[in-house]
């Protein structure tokens, strides 16, 4: 798998000298109430080139990310700007100092215009301290104008679509005159026409002398665009150099300390009979006549484009969202499912893709999650048994290798990988016959998603029948059965593991060529 | 690293035993609070350590104790209800109409019941089916239900209740031990068991915590809240029964204000504003607190609208105090 | 320096999007309103009526408008009528015994309102309280103090300076000063709304707080100028109520928070926040007004007035609610032949 990726070399020859760091970040610890967060880390950002900060989740980027932002501060350690020791006390500290971030979420506000947006926090103003409104406009036009985005500036912001959106957060950091450019998964969300427009943006800024940070788990688009890389690992750097010295399999040992030979260990599974039948499902605005079948053991892979209609399809079978015609069965009887008691009951459960804000109850202890969706088997008479709730939440965790401090912490407290364990147990303890999952391995670490993929090997052979959807296609080849894909709400092909190539699944998602389902 | 685990982990089940976590927390407080001013009760007046007295003084707070157990449950799934004031009103004015037309008294106390569980399940389903904002349905409702009782009374006044009625408000179990009183342990006990230890319990919790994950595991939130706001309109019909049996008369303008009294029983009794955390045994001593202090200072003969600023007062002292606190010890603590 | 505008990009009405906002089904509710009333009661539509009618809504556009800046940060402030009733208490003091000239007399109603409202915003900016818990604490005590400050007393019209009862009467161009002042805090209004970094802050706020605090606005401070403005503008009602009722006393107002929240839901503000205009305050205001006036001409018993408010307050958030739900993703697109990439 990692032979499949291309190196590429940085489009200037590098000569041996580097410019002096426009950033440095030297011996940063940063601790929360039982948490060590970052444990001395160092990194070095240089003008014109990009540097990639790579690592699990957990161990320490975005704390770093909102230490350089001025939403925290640093317990210990040095910041340097230009030479010169900082500390920021504020946001408007890091906005002073010239650094500007770009998050995973775009973080715009609906009810404000483009131009507004734009120049939040930082609006030109006239003499008298008012904000100049014709400045703004105009300003905010030319910003768009070079981006070729041809969107008006005096639109709502809610009145855009995701792509827009997107691209205001990008003109809304240009318009700060910023010399560190921080992006955090800036790709997540994109197409592929997208990532380019973004990739020629960043040529741009690396033009203007910028130094840019760059966050990612995609080690296509890191070779593409970084110049440099830092490793994190358990909030310690452990690894820093130029990118195109490095090998894919340096970098992940790096990552998580020791070489991962198998990331998707697909076990061969029998197929069984069909345990869900979906004929003709349409929703008025999401998606329309979708048929298909999911057998005991099986692993239906679910691929298509950010916005393809994949996670609606999910939210309906789950009874999130009602349909508005066709029809559900569940072992062969048909299910009416208006709301998610519905489909539980039905035996279907659904791992959300959001998994702090849908899956799990942050505030709450872990063994309450755990037994969520099964109190009654955890009740008599409407009484919650405590030592069996233990009990159950004990099995679970064990079973899944959960890391937490005691059954009692809050989830919010854990990292990401185990807050997605807790909900996959939360679930498994509901004893399902379909397993929907939504993008599971988003924003995880290698590791992590090793262990999720080994579980929904385990599952499949337990006989459970899985639903995955995702939007990596190293994933949905390593680990399908069979894949469907969807594009603009409908159904554009159905297609065996025998053969399939990410092409295929690219042309049926984005509609180049045309694709024939092989069996329904 | 999560590849390199070979032996299972274990993990304990808690971290802090019973005694570590009782001595940290907001019911502690209270009751020491509690404490406090029965002492200074009793050393302010000579009247206070009567039993007679002492039974006197529940009677001012156990009505509004009992609707504050039902809103507690409200407000930990997320959610507010206003219109317990203006459901009062309208139970109340039904009572006294019914009353007039010569019905007997267990049906008085039906009818003040069923148009309190009318009102709730009115709330029930502008919220919980419609989707409506809770804070502005309950406002809304509350103008309705106390307008509903205006438009039947205007400015007078109902009495005619049979004598046997007047023992809800005013009659006692056992010796000393009111009816109300009662009433409100028994409830108290009750929603303590519902709360902590049951299925629907934990349910409330979870849907106040994040009502979306709720949802997606499966709980039947809708209904749930529902049930609350029912169980709140049965609180405030059974209120009703007996604040109009207590005064023996009904006005439009019966329990007006309730609601600041109510909701500062719910939030001095540690219960978050937020939704999602909060303990009824909380709640309790948060009544008695607040019912010591009101019988106190009308002792020492304090006009009404002077304890209503102390009410206030308690207020937003109860949640700006450990605020200021907690700055103060942090403030502290650096070097 | 003016950049190039590509083309297509000028600025043009976009009419479906205006017909359908809020503002506009609103303004054509009060119409249809005043219609009906006209059919029985032709003399309550003439020039006159309807001027009486802007005048007696004259307070509770002002303070909706204040309500509107506060619901927008995504709080709520109950204690607006407390507010009036204790700045209305503390200047017909002031006045009754002739401690300050008139015109300081009536500037202190909107400072000490200020001060009330700024007592508000501190709590919830500095201790990070909820707004609700905050406002439902200082109504019953600004009220109080407007008992401790009068005894209990009442001051009866005979005890004001007549300067002081005149201003809002007066009429300039034959419209009463009251209107004149609604119509001058509306313009104000849409200027702190529309135009200030601290308005548009509000929106902001209200609409993503924590996104706004990202950008270097902080939700707290937002908050606190809002409810400044509210309790400004309700010290000036303040003011203003007992200058046109030639009385004070302590439960002066009570229950008129109700109605202030009621004008600003019917007017589409939103509970949420982030949502809501200058013109939805005020037409909110002008139907429950016009719906006020409207009872005693239509023969409707006065103690229907508050079962009436309650209704519409529920029909409205009933409407706002709708509108704010989020209808499914728009991903289908009609059939025809795939566009090429």
């Amino acid at each position: 798998m990692s032979g499949a990726l291309q190196i590429h070399h940085p489009s200037d020859a590098e000569p041996a000298a580097l410019p002096p760091p426009r950033l440095e970040l030297c011996g940063i610890v940063k601790h929360f109430p039982g948490v060590r967060a970052l444990d001395g880390v160092d990194l070095v950002l240089r003008p014109g080139r990009v540097t990639a900060l790579i690592g699990e989740n957990g161990a320490g980027k975005s704390t770093l990310v909102k230490i350089l932002t001025g939403i925290h501060r640093p317990d210990a350690g040095e910041i340097r700007v230009g030479g010169r020791p900082v500390s920021f006390a504020s946001p408007q500290d890091a906005q002073d100092a010239r650094i500007t971030a770009i998050h995973q979420e775009t973080v715009l506000f609906d009810e404000l215009t483009v131009a507004e947006n734009i120049y939040l926090g930082h609006a030109p103003k006239t003499r008298l301290g008012f904000v100049d409104w014709s400045a703004m406009r105009a300003r905010a036009t030319a910003l768009l104008y070079g981006l070729d985005a041809p969107i008006r500036p005096w639109t709502k912001l809610r009145d855009l679509s995701i792509a827009q959106r997107h691209l205001v957060a990008i003109a809304r950091a240009l318009s700060i005159d910023s010399e560190i450019v921080i992006m955090d998964e800036p790709t997540a969300a994109l197409s592929h026409k997208e990532v380019d427009d973004l990739a020629r943006v960043i040529e741009r800024l690396k033009g203007q002398g910028k130094a840019i940070l760059f966050i990612s788990h995609k080690f296509e688009e890191l070779y593409r665009i970084a110049d440099d890389y830092t490793v994190f690992r358990d909030g310690r750097s452990v690894g820093a150099g130029r990118m195109d010295e490095a090998t894919h399999d340096e970098l992940v040992r790096l990552m998580v300390g020791r070489s991962v030979d198998q990331v998707f260990p697909k076990v061969p599974a029998t197929l069984g009979e069909p345990v869900l039948e979906v004929s003709g499902l349409c929703h008025p605005t999401e998606f329309d006549a979708i048929s298909f079948t999911l057998r005991r053991g099986e692993i239906l892979g679910l691929y298509g484009l950010v916005g393809a209609g994949r996670s609606e399809l999910c939210q309906a079978l789950f009874g999130a969202t009602a349909p508005s015609a066709g029809t559900i069965a569940v072992e062969g009887h048909p299910v009416a499912i208006r709301s998610p008691a519905d489909a539980v009951r039905a035996g279907i459960v659904y791992v959300p893709e959001e998994r702090g804000r849908h899956g799990a109850v942050l505030a709450m202890p872990v063994f309450e999650n755990v037994t969520l969706a099964c109190l009654g088997a955890v009740s008599r008479h409407g009484f919650i048994k405590s030592a069996e709730e233990f009990r159950l939440a004990r099995h679970y965790a064990e079973r899944l290798d959960l890391r937490a401090a005691s059954l009692a912490q809050p989830v919010g407290t854990l990292s990401g990988g185990n807050q997605q364990k807790v909900v996959i147990g939360k679930w498994l303890a509901a004893g399902p016959k379909v397993v929907i999952l939504d993008e599971p391995t988003k924003g995880i670490d290698i590791g992590s998603k090793a262990a999720v993929h080994a579980f929904m090997s385990e599952l499949a052979g337990q006989g459970l029948a899985v639903l995955m959807v995702s939007s990596e296609l190293p994933e949905i080849l390593g680990m399908a059965d069979r894949v469907m894909v969807m594009r603009e709400g409908r159904m554009a092909g159905l297609f065996e593991r025998e053969g399939l190539t990410a092409e295929t699944l690219v042309a049926a998602a984005t509609g180049n060529i045309q694709a024939r389902s092989d069996r329904p | 690293m999560a590849l390199q685990q070979t032996t299972a982990r274990v993990i304990p089940d808690r971290l802090l035993g019973p005694i570590g976590r009782s001595a940290i927390r907001w019911e502690t407080l209270l009751l020491a609070l509690a404490a406090a001013i029965f002492l200074a009760n009793a050393l302010a007046s000579p009247y206070f350590l009567d039993i007679w007295n002492l039974s006197d003084a529940t009677f001012n707070f156990t009505e509004k104790a009992i609707i504050a157990l039902a809103l507690a449950f409200v407000v930990m799934a997320g959610e507010i209800d206003l219109s317990m004031g203006g459901t009062i009103a309208l139970a109340s004015t039904a009572m006294g109409e019914a009353a007039v037309l010569g019905l007997s008294t267990s049906a008085l106390v039906a009818v003040g019941l069923g148009v309190g569980g009318a009102c709730g399940l009115v709330n029930g389903v502008l919220i919980a089916r419609l989707g409506l904002p809770s804070i502005m349905a309950t406002i809304g409702t509350m103008s309705l239900y106390r307008g509903l009782s205006y438009l039947a009374l205007g400015d007078g006044v109902l009495k005619d209740y049979p004598a046997a009625f007047g023992w809800f408000g005013q009659g006692y179990v056992w010796q000393a031990l009111s009816f109300e009183f009662a009433c409100f342990l028994v409830l108290a006990v009750v929603a303590g068991l519902v709360l902590h230890r049951t299925v629907f319990g934990r349910a409330v919790r979870a849907i106040g915590n994040n009502a979306f994950a709720a949802r997606f595991s499966g709980l039947p939130d809708e209904r749930i809240r529902m049930i609350l706001f029912l169980l709140t309109g049965l609180a405030a019909g059974l209120a009703a029964v007996m604040l109009t049996s207590r005064l023996g008369s009904t006005r439009p303008s019966i329990a007006l204000g309730w609601e600041l009294d109510v909701v500062t029983i719910v939030v001095l009794g540690g219960v978050s504003i937020q939704g999602g955390s909060g303990t009824i045994p909380g709640v309790v001593l948060a009544a008695f607190v607040l019912g010591l202090v009101t019988y106190g200072l009308g002792l020492l003969n304090v006009p009404g609208i002077i304890m209503s600023i102390v009410v206030g007062a308690m207020l937003i002292g109860t949640i700006a105090l450990p605020i200021l606190a907690g700055r103060i010890l942090a403030a502290r603590r650096r070097p | 320096m003016s950049a190039p505008v590509p083309p297509g990009l000028a600025d043009d009405l976009d009419l479906r999007g205006l017909i359908l906002r809020r503002e506009t089904l609103l303004a054509a509710a009060l119409v249809l309103l005043l219609a009906a009333i006209a059919l029985r009661f032709p003399a309550f539509v003439t020039a006159s009526s309807l001027g009486g009618v802007f005048n007696d809504s004259a307070i509770l556009i002002i303070m909706a408008l204040g309500q509107a800046a506060v619901l927008l940060t995504r709080s709520v402030d109950l204690s607006v009528a407390a507010n009036v009733a204790l700045t209305g208490m503390a200047v017909a003091l002031i006045d009754a015994h002739h401690v300050l000239p008139l015109g300081l007399t009536i500037l202190a109603a909107p400072v000490l309102g200020l001060l009330l409202g700024a007592f508000n915003g501190l709590l919830v900016w500095r201790l990070g309280m909820p707004p609700i818990v905050v406002t439902l604490g200082t109504l019953t005590i600004y009220r109080g103090f407007a008992f401790v400050l009068s005894g209990g007393a009442w001051i009866n019209s005979f005890q004001f300076s007549p300067s002081f009862l005149a201003l809002p009467r007066t009429e300039w161009l034959g419209v009463p000063v009251l209107s004149w002042i609604a119509l001058a805090v509306a313009a104000a209004a849409s200027l702190v709304l529309g135009r200030t970094a601290a308005g548009r802050g509000w929106f902001a706020v209200g609409g993503n707080p924590i996104a706004a605090a990202y950008a270097g606005i902080d939700p707290g401070r937002s908050r606190f100028f809002a409810f400044c403005f509210s309790g400004m503008l309700s010290g000036l009602c303040g003011y203003l109520w007992v200058a046109r009722y030639a009385v004070a006393y302590v439960d002066l107002a009570s229950g008129f928070e109700l109605d202030v929240i009621a004008a600003c839901v019917i007017g589409g503000v939103s509970i949420a926040g982030g949502i809501g205009s200058v013109t939805g305050a005020v037409l909110g205001s002008l139907f429950l007004g016009t719906i006020k006036n409207a009872l005693p001409v239509v023969n409707v018993s006065p103690f229907a007035q508050m079962a009436i408010s309650g209704t519409i307050i529920i029909a409205a958030v009933a409407l706002n609610t709708r509108a704010e739900r989020r209808r499914g993703r728009i991903i289908l697109r009609p059939v025809g032949p795939q566009a090429a990439e």
